[in-house]
């Protein structure tokens, strides 16, 4: 079935703000076996001269979904989310993440398109700050198998 | 910040050599607890089998990642990398022994931008899939 083309331009946002940690930064890395001082060790952070431990590029991934997971499992737009896989990722930089930050995230859905029998989803979501500075913005398509045919 | 590489120094076409990155079922559940991505087609073998896969396969996430940290680890400061993005193009499939799965990483300079900046485009291969494709990251030099 075709996913409902009315949540286009749809925003979905996180109930409360994410705060990044130092112990989450480092168990992220130790997950992708990165073992760069930099997400570990605030010394060596400071010394790269950044404020505190930073966060791995692909990091915002822990938390920019968790407003638009709501919109996604919507009946009303009629995906299927066992029939998804991950089609494309990006992740586009002000800043880094630094440990202490408090993220505000909010995601848009901004295209759904056909390509063959599958349905592509876009969402966009927005990291700022609690004071509004806009962190990283995050790009997220997902694929739904079959879901135009 | 600062990265150690600088812009002066690099061409394009340069090359960036080739890094493995082994992934094991370990690294997976490791994964899918620190991403929160509990899907069980990344750690459960009869579940993946019972959905048309040929066995458990890698988050693509994972494997964005292994690509973020072959350009930070160039680069030599993780906060140079600006923007960075994939196409999901080939899973990697990850079997249940001790060897899992290789990912091989390269890299070439595409391009010299504005402000000290340069575009990498990363090469990813899983035994003879391609499992990036458009894989771009733009890094600030010093």
């Amino acid at each position: 079935m075709a996913l409902n083309r009315d949540f286009v331009g749809r925003t979905f946002e996180a109930s409360a703000p994410y705060e990044v940690s130092r112990m989450k930064i480092r168990e992220f890395a130790t997950a992708i076996g990165d073992d760069n001082p930099i997400y570990r060790d605030k010394e060596a952070a400071v010394a790269a001269g950044h404020p505190d431990v930073i966060a791995p590029p692909t990091f915002p991934i822990v938390f920019s979904l968790s407003g638009a997971g709501n919109g996604i499992s919507d009946p009303g737009l009629g995906l299927n989310y066992a029939m998804v896989v991950h089609g494309e990722q990006r992740f586009e930089y002000r800043r880094p993440i630094y440990a202490g930050d408090e993220l505000v995230c909010t995601s848009t859905i901004t295209e759904i398109r056909s390509v063959g029998r599958n349905e592509f989803l876009t969402i966009r979501s927005d990291v700022t700050s609690t004071t509004g500075e806009l962190v990283c913005q995050a790009y997220n398509t997902i694929v739904e198998r079959g879901g135009a045919a | 910040m600062a990265a150690t590489i600088k812009y002066d120094e690099v061409q394009v076409g340069q090359e960036i050599p080739a890094v493995e990155y082994q992934v094991r079922r370990v690294n997976l559940v490791m994964y899918a607890g620190a991403s929160g991505d509990f899907n069980p087609i990344h750690w459960n073998e009869r579940h993946a089998k019972s959905v048309g896969l040929p066995d458990v396969i890698a988050h693509g996430m994972f494997t964005m990642a292994e690509g973020g940290r072959f350009v930070t680890d160039w680069a030599g400061d993780p906060g140079a990398v600006v923007d960075y993005g994939v196409r999901f193009s080939s899973m990697v499939v990850v079997p249940d022994d001790d060897q899992g799965a290789t990912i091989t990483i390269s890299g070439v300079i595409e391009d010299k931008l504005e402000d000290k900046r340069v575009v990498v485009a990363l090469n990813a291969r899983s035994g003879d899939a391609r499992v990036l494709s458009k894989a771009r990251a733009v890094v600030q030099l010093s």
